[in-house]
């Protein structure tokens, strides 16, 4: 049967600009299938992956919509009108169409039985669990129980970067790793644990460094951003990354007995909430702040911290109202007690304001000052390695050996023969170390002991100092196993 | 390219704080010149055809609608160009649904709506296979009475 196809405006440049094309049809969809055959590239635009029309794609025949009569079965008679007519939708996407969500197995109903009583969860929420993407960076102390309660509750499609091996050190916190699994990389590790704990769920391994380089692909992949990590370069990294891509930041910190957490999201609904640049613009210096492996860290705390990160990424896919955005929530578990501020978005604030002057992702380690510290340092620091001290030491009985760390740091491991002068104090108890003799430092790693040299050096301190390289952890290592490693 | 002058572009921004906390949508009127540029010469307003709770993140411009608009503009020797919608809360970057639902040739203008003040807007051009959307740049041109008048005659 011959009939008329009207095209529509914005599809004539398939149609080679003409907006009637003439085809034999009994059908409507018979109709659309000549036209798509006649002209290739329009199929696409009219029907999608699944070969089904497009929802916003609505044909008439003779003004009267297929969908009110056979579909693409309606019949055509002989000169009938086809018209093709576009409807217009668009939108956010916060809030995900209901039937787009996917459906749960019956196993996945018992499994999550406790979320789907809850109003606040129900079938639906789970099903958003279930759609929902969810990128943890790292898999340390805040990762590990992170990622594990975010497998057990369902999220969809968990990702993980990591590019660490598992450590026995690791393991008086992170508890995503255990014994069998020391010396293998963390994110393997993480990923057996995660898939025993919810098979239903995709985990996806990033073994990777997260660089300025490839945080954008990687995160632009995910809805949610989970910040486990240990050091400000890589914080501020993922803050900028998140801010660019308008995704949030579920973030995280722990130091000692003290935890941080908030929600940093600049595109949260109704106006917006702070960066982690508004509520810090600019790196400590460096050094300032220890981490926690110069510092140490309860083994419970990461876990208090962690387990908040994962309750509020499930709020967000929920589309909880009183999640930690604009809100930090400060932990003491020494003390015990948590309290909260109150933060604001900083209207000058280079990332997320409208006067924002930060447009792409920088040099990290370069913003936190941490390129120039190990290069200066390189040309006046005079170091050493353990095995070198060790002949040293023998050689020369005049040499002396300063321990800066902290006196409960000696009870657990010592070098005969050195003298304890904690960093906070080895200034003020200069005078205690003889400068006519040719002196060492030592610490736990290393850094310690060279901001000591460079505290005496600030302080005018004339004799010869030297830096042990990789600290006691290295004199194990190379001279005296029986010196424990903490 | 796409030729707004700023009384349209107050038009937008200020469809997009009545409607707010609702994303607000229209139609952009006008011509495409051969040159591949569009000049806008109107702003048609569409009442959102969403239900209501879905108001806050989506639009929905009925075939009806559109093809209301399309006969308004041809007894002006105008064509639809274009459409504008509001992003509340949200950048005027277009979303993946908007992407999902995107037509080619026409222009996807967005205002950007924070707690209710309207902020930034861009234009968007989906690329002809469906992969992503393309900023368009926006010409802004100052109004003046004379651009009427010539809409006016043409109405004659």
């Amino acid at each position: 049967m011959p009939v008329t196809i009207n095209i529509p405006t914005a599809l004539r440049q398939f149609t080679g600009g003409t907006n009637q094309v003439e085809v034999e049809a009994a059908t409507a969809g018979e109709a659309l299938d000549r036209l798509t055959a006649l002209h290739n590239d329009l199929r696409r635009h009219l029907y999608d992956d699944r070969n089904e029309l497009r929802s916003f794609v609505n044909v008439y025949v003779n003004d009267e919509d297929v969908r009110h009569r056979l579909g693409p079965a309606t019949p055509l008679n002989d000169g009938d009108n086809v018209m093709i007519v576009p409807s217009i939708a668009g939108g956010l996407t916060t809030e995900v169409d209901r039937e787009a969500l996917p459906s749960l197995s019956n196993e996945e109903i018992g499994r999550y039985s406790r979320h789907l009583i809850m109003p606040e969860v129900g079938l639906e929420g789970q099903r958003r669990l279930k759609a929902a993407s969810v990128l943890m960076i790292g898999t340390g102390g805040l990762g590990a129980p992170c990622g594990m309660y975010l497998a057990a509750a369902g999220i969809g499609r968990l990702g993980i970067v990591d590019f660490d091996v598992v450590e026995s050190s690791n393991l008086q916190r992170q508890i995503i790793h255990g014994t069998a699994d020391i010396g293998r990389p963390k994110i393997e590790s993480a990923r057996d644990r995660l898939r025993d704990i919810n098979p239903h769920i995709e985990i996806e391994t990033h073994e990777t460094r997260l660089s300025s380089s490839n945080a954008l692909s990687l995160f632009g992949n995910y809805d949610i951003v989970v910040d486990g990590t240990d050091n400000f370069p890589t914080r501020y990294l993922v803050n900028d990354a998140c801010v660019l891509l308008h995704k949030p930041n579920v973030y995280g910190s722990i130091f000692r007995f003290e935890g941080q957490a908030s929600v940093f999201w600049a595109d949260a609904p109704n106006g917006g909430g702070p960066c982690y640049r508004c509520l810090y613009a600019e790196p400590p210096p460096p050094g300032l702040v220890p981490n926690c492996a110069e510092g140490g860290v309860l083994g419970v705390l990461p876990g208090i911290v962690g387990t908040i990160q994962a309750t509020e990424t499930i709020k967000l896919i929920l589309g909880a109202k009183d999640t930690l955005v604009n809100r930090l929530l400060l932990f003491d578990a020494w003390q015990m007690k948590f309290r909260e501020f109150k933060l604001r978005k900083d209207p000058n604030c280079p990332m997320c304001s409208e006067n924002a002057t930060i447009k792409e992702l920088i040099d990290y380690e370069e913003f936190c000052g941490l390129r120039t510290q190990t290069e200066e340092p390189k040309d006046m620091l005079e170091e050493i390695t353990a095995t070198e001290l060790r002949r040293r030491m023998d050689a020369n009985p005049e040499l002396q050996v300063i321990d800066v760390r902290e006196p409960f740091e000696q009870e657990i491991a010592r070098i005969e023969g050195t003298k304890l002068i904690p960093l906070a104090q080895v200034v003020a108890r200069m005078n205690e170390i003889d400068p006519s003799r040719e002196t060492v430092l030592h610490c736990k790693a290393g850094v310690r002991s060279a901001m000591a040299i460079a505290s005496l050096k600030k302080a005018g301190f004339p004799g010869r100092l030297i830096n042990l390289k990789g600290g006691i952890t290295a004199w194990s290592d190379e001279v005296d196993p029986a010196v424990p490693k903490y | 390219m796409i030729e707004l002058n700023d009384k349209q572009r107050a038009e937008i921004a200020a469809h997009g704080e009545r409607d707010y906390p609702h994303e607000c949508c229209g139609l952009l009127l006008g011509r495409f010149t051969p040159a591949g540029v569009k000049t806008i010469s109107e702003i048609y307003p569409i009442s959102n055809a969403r239900e209501e709770q879905a108001k806050r993140n989506r639009f929905l411009i009925r075939p009806e609608e559109l093809l209301r608009g399309e006969r308004y503009a041809s007894e002006r020797r105008q064509e639809v160009v274009g459409f504008y919608h509001s992003h509340p809360d949200h950048p005027a970057v277009p979303s993946q649904y908007d992407l999902d639902h995107a037509w080619p040739l026409y222009s996807y203008a967005i205002v950007a709506v924070r707690a209710g003040s309207a902020g930034e807007v861009r234009s968007w051009e989906m690329e002809a296979d469906r992969s992503k959307f393309n900023e368009e740049e926006i010409q802004y041109s100052q109004y003046s009475a004379n651009v009427s008048l010539l809409q006016g005659s043409d109405v004659l």
